[in-house]
């Protein structure tokens, strides 16, 4: 009798933490496919040549949203990369435990920060005292989220090299730092990059930030010391907007994002994936 | 391949040299936003080398940003008060009237196509959240003969510090004493019920999707979006629908008595024709800007915008400032330094 | 690169000498960008501190009990906002935990190796959606959803009690509530996955053997033993979903006011200062929104800390192995 029992809730949870399973991944399914019939719909040559037009006037596009928000994510990579690459060697490398600790808690703490509070971080320290918006802001305030992702990477992927590849190049006269640089970094260069990247496409969506930062632009910005518009900070405007053709063009910016963000995503992946069986192999 | 194309694009962009055109930022009011984005558009279009790129983020916005210095002007549908004023130190503001627009009840209520009509008790008691039921017995005196369903009234409101939130509350002190003392008038209000939309984009969006919704927007986002929106009864007992022609005759006795800076409300205006949530709208322009080039721009724009740009107000359901109002503003570019 | 001096030990000497100049300025140019973390995070926290001062001053720790936010006559109250905030991260949660870790269980224990895998890649990748995208959404899909099916359906069947209450708008603060479940999915899953996958084998093989059912041997023995992580990963879902910006915004209707009703409009933290910041024309205004931050900072860091302390005593007690 019990036996039974016992079967029966057995055969019933298992069946539902499969649809536990299958409601999750449809969930993904959903918003791609919900993604791809509207924006691709809406995707149209006009969207990546041409500029954003007035509410109301056909034909305009985002082009110079696409171009904003390259220039948006290189400054933030330019910007967060180094630090915390080379934040990570530190902590991996060359520092003590409690210095370690420290510079740890500190990038947690940044990750911890919510990224509308970045936001007005960037606003005080970069708007207000250089009276303008810019790129330079804006990716500024993207580096910030950038800087603790690289970190983490960075050290978890050092951290894995075994002892005993840094013991065998020391063994071989080579200097710490060289046995650093020219040995175990390479080493770990798959997973580091991995991480990199996707802490990368991570901001690259990102709106809140940009909100007070860049601003937005309708026009192309010369170099990167204007308002800067970014493809999701006019996925919100246009959203918002009661337009029916900027929520056409809401949609195609929202495809065109997600693709760009997924691609970089399976792309770290598939990197990550190769480094892993070369160096087992 | 299209990243080569991108990467050269970016390339492009980044050297100032490759563009001549001098971008001046400007930011504030959505209430004239859709004819400020046609001006600086057609001026784009007539002179290729002024660029102006203008981003409605509120009139609040406007205002902080112009004191912040982080843009060359800035745009609000209230005047800035002596106190936000003062606070800017490096150059006097300048108030300049662009247009006159119209800020209307719209509302989405269920199986109703005829035009609503508000008295003004009607209004301060709907969006003080008195009357809660678009079959309530004030809503049927101001609407014979119109079916209204038993339906709860949604309201909404502005999210985000507003000029347009500004003129309607200012109309609603005037002719409510209870919203005077419980709310009083401001960008930004501690609103008694609704919901929030993010600028007259927001509102309108929330109102067109939300059924037996009302909210308040500027008339033009009503009209783009074939929405419904009321009649309101003016301080002469007539029902008035905002128009060019109602406008315009609220702008009628301001004209007169314009003070020097310009700054003014014409909300409640006296005259049988008048709509009564009427207003000016004005860009805030700095009286000295160091740089020639953007100054001299500033001015040309302004130039035109008293001129050609007037035409563009009637097609986009504002209305063009009275003659003598111009004639003044046209002495007050010469104080741009 | 080293003249050599001649005898052997004064070569020697001039070698080390090199080799450790060498590494001193490795360890000086790392330990520099190190230190320039710790200063941002330093000067972030001193500049929300410096900033929301004028609110502090005047308000102090009523701040966080008041209700009012009146910014004509410069009265402001956190408990709206924070309200609003708990409220949808909470309910996120109790909507997407028991999926989530059901997913998860089902990931790690039951599905066929392929399968999982791929299903778990797939669903990473919903951590990589940004959150406007899930804004975007949100108010074309999810809320007219809401409005017409959902909503009315609750109110039908549970308008008597205070939760369920009120007309259905569409937007509110349950519809936040379910987006941010969706958001939170993929790092339960994959986290809570990772500590399942850590359980070592003989615990599930002790269970069968002592002739549990597949689904006891999960439940009792291997789940229990993964919990500490299950558990911080829950925590650290929470942290981001407090932040949540942009898709929050979109749809909780924007009105600061406490409700009992889910179905009411509400108000976050992170919300109101995207709104209100950029035009926030009265410095009391101003400062009174940096605190808001400052508050969601201090919850994040806590929720953060106890995530990742449950987290690292997984790793240590979990794993027999390595």
């Amino acid at each position: 009798m019990l036996r039974i029992w016992r079967r029966a809730v057995n055969n019933v949870m298992l069946s539902l933490t499969g649809i536990c399973a299958f409601v999750t991944a449809s969930a993904l399914f959903l918003i791609l496919g919900y993604l791809l019939w509207n924006g691709g719909k809406s995707l149209d040559w006009n969207f990546f040549t041409k500029l954003p037009l007035s509410p109301g006037e056909l034909g305009g596009g985002m082009a110079n949203a696409i171009v904003g928000s390259a220039k948006i994510v290189a400054i933030a990579a330019l910007l967060g990369v180094p630090v915390g690459f080379m934040s990570g060697v530190y902590i991996a490398e060359f520092s003590g435990k409690a210095m370690a600790n420290v510079i740890r808690y500190s990038a947690d703490l940044l990750n911890g920060v919510p990224s509308i509070v970045i936001g007005i971080f960037a606003w005080t320290v970069l708007v207000v005292p250089t009276h303008h918006f810019s790129a330079w802001a804006g990716g500024f305030a993207l580096s910030l989220m950038v800087i603790p992702v690289t970190l983490r990477a960075t050290e978890q992927f050092l951290g894995q090299i075994p002892q005993s590849l840094r013991e065998a190049a020391l063994a071989l006269g080579a200097s710490k730092w060289k046995s650093v640089a020219t040995v175990i970094i390479p080493a770990a260069r798959t997973g580091i990059m991995t991480g990199i990247i996707l802490g990368v496409a991570r901001v690259s969506g990102e709106t809140a930030p940009l909100l007070f930062t860049a601003l937005n632009n309708q026009y192309w910005s010369k170099g990167f010391d204007e308002p800067t518009s970014s493809l999701p900070v006019m996925i919100y405007t246009h959203a918002m907007s009661p337009y029916d053709d900027w929520h056409r063009q809401a949609w195609a910016a929202g495809l065109v994002l997600l693709g760009l963000v997924l691609i970089a995503n399976i792309a770290a992946r598939m990197v990550l994936a190769r480094g892993a069986a070369s160096q087992r192999g | 391949m299209r990243s080569t194309v991108l990467i050269a694009a970016v390339l492009a962009m980044a050297f100032p040299a490759a563009y001549a055109a001098e971008t001046i930022n400007a930011a504030g009011a959505t209430f004239p936003a859709p004819i400020y984005q046609k001006w600086f558009q057609e001026y784009h279009a007539a002179h290729g080398d002024v660029q102006i790129n203008y981003q409605a983020i509120g009139s609040g916005g406007g205002i902080r940003q112009l004191t912040e210095g982080t843009i060359d002007f800035g745009a609000s549908d209230m005047p800035m008060t002596d106190e936000q004023i003062s606070k800017i130190t490096r150059f006097k503001v300048l108030h300049f009237p662009t247009v006159l627009g119209g800020i209307v009840p719209t509302y989405n209520v269920d199986g109703v196509k005829a035009e609503l009509k508000f008295s003004q008790e009607t209004l301060a008691g709907i969006f003080l959240g008195r009357i809660t039921k678009w079959n309530d017995g004030a809503l049927k005196k101001d609407n014979p003969g119109v079916n209204l369903p038993g339906a709860d009234i949604t309201v909404v409101h502005r999210s985000d510090g507003s000029g347009t939130t500004f003129v309607w509350t200012d109309y609603l002190s005037k002719i409510s004493g209870e919203w005077k003392s419980k709310v009083g008038r401001g960008a930004a209000v501690n609103w008694p019920v609704g919901l929030g939309g993010k600028g007259n984009e927001g509102v309108s969006g929330q109102v067109k999707q939300t059924p037996n919704s009302i909210g308040y927007v500027e008339l033009i986002y009503a009209v783009q979006n074939k929405m419904p929106y009321g009649l309101v009864r003016n301080s002469a007992g007539v029902f008035v629908k905002a128009s060019f022609d109602s406008v315009t005759a609220a702008a009628a006795g301001a004209a007169k008595n314009m003070p020097p800076d310009f700054r003014v409300s014409v909300t409640d205006a006296p005259g049988k024709a008048s709509y009564p949530i009427s207003s000016f709208t004005w860009l805030l322009i700095p009286d000295k800007i160091a740089d020639a080039t953007k100054r001299e721009a500033i001015k040309g724009f302004l130039k035109w915008m008293l001129a050609a740009g007037q035409n563009d107000a009637a097609g986009l359901s504002y209305a063009p400032l009275p003659q003598p109002v111009v004639a003044k503003e046209l002495k007050q570019i010469a104080e741009i330094k | 690169m080293a003249t050599a001096s001649r005898s052997v030990p004064g070569r020697a000497r001039t070698f080390f000498q090199n080799v450790r100049a060498g590494d001193e300025v490795a360890y000086l140019i790392t330990f520099l960008f190190a230190a320039s973390v710790l200063l941002v995070t330093a000067i972030l926290v001193y500049e929300l501190w410096v900033k929301s001062g004028p609110a502090i001053h005047k308000f102090g720790f009523s701040f966080l009990r008041t209700t009012t936010w009146d910014p004509v006559n410069d009265d402001f109250g956190a408990l709206p906002f924070v309200y609003g905030t708990v409220v949808t991260s909470v309910i996120g949660l109790l909507l997407s935990v028991p999926l989530g870790v059901g997913a998860a269980i089902f990931l790690s224990e039951l599905a066929p190796p392929r399968l999982s895998n791929t299903l778990t890649f797939l669903v990473e990748l919903l951590a990589a959606v940004p959150s406007v995208i899930f804004g975007l959404l949100a108010i074309f899909a999810l809320v007219p959803l809401m409005r017409s099916y959902i909503q009315p359906a609750l109110i039908g069947a549970f308008g008597w009690s205070p939760f369920f209450k009120g007309p259905a708008y569409g937007v509110g603060v349950l519809t936040a509530s379910i987006v941010l479940a969706i958001m939170m999915f993929p790092y339960i899953i994959s986290i809570s996955r990772e500590a399942l996958i850590q359980v070592p084998r003989e615990q599930r093989e002790a269970a069968l053997a002592l002739g549990a059912t597949r689904w006891e041997s999960t439940w009792d023995a291997v789940v229990p033993f993964a919990r500490l992580g299950i558990v911080g990963s829950i925590f650290l879902s929470l942290a981001r979903a407090l932040g949540e910006t942009m898709a929050v915004t979109m749809v909780i209707g924007n009105d600061p006011k406490i409700n009992a009703s889910l179905l009411a409009p509400g108000y976050s933290i992170a919300a109101v200062i995207a709104n209100e910041f950029t035009e926030a024309t009265g410095d009391l205004h101003l400062a009174a929104l940096v605190e808001l931050g400052l508050v969601l900072f201090l919850i994040t860091i806590i929720l953060n800390g106890v995530g990742q302390l449950l987290l690292m005593l997984t790793t240590r007690q979990g794993t027999a192995k390595s």
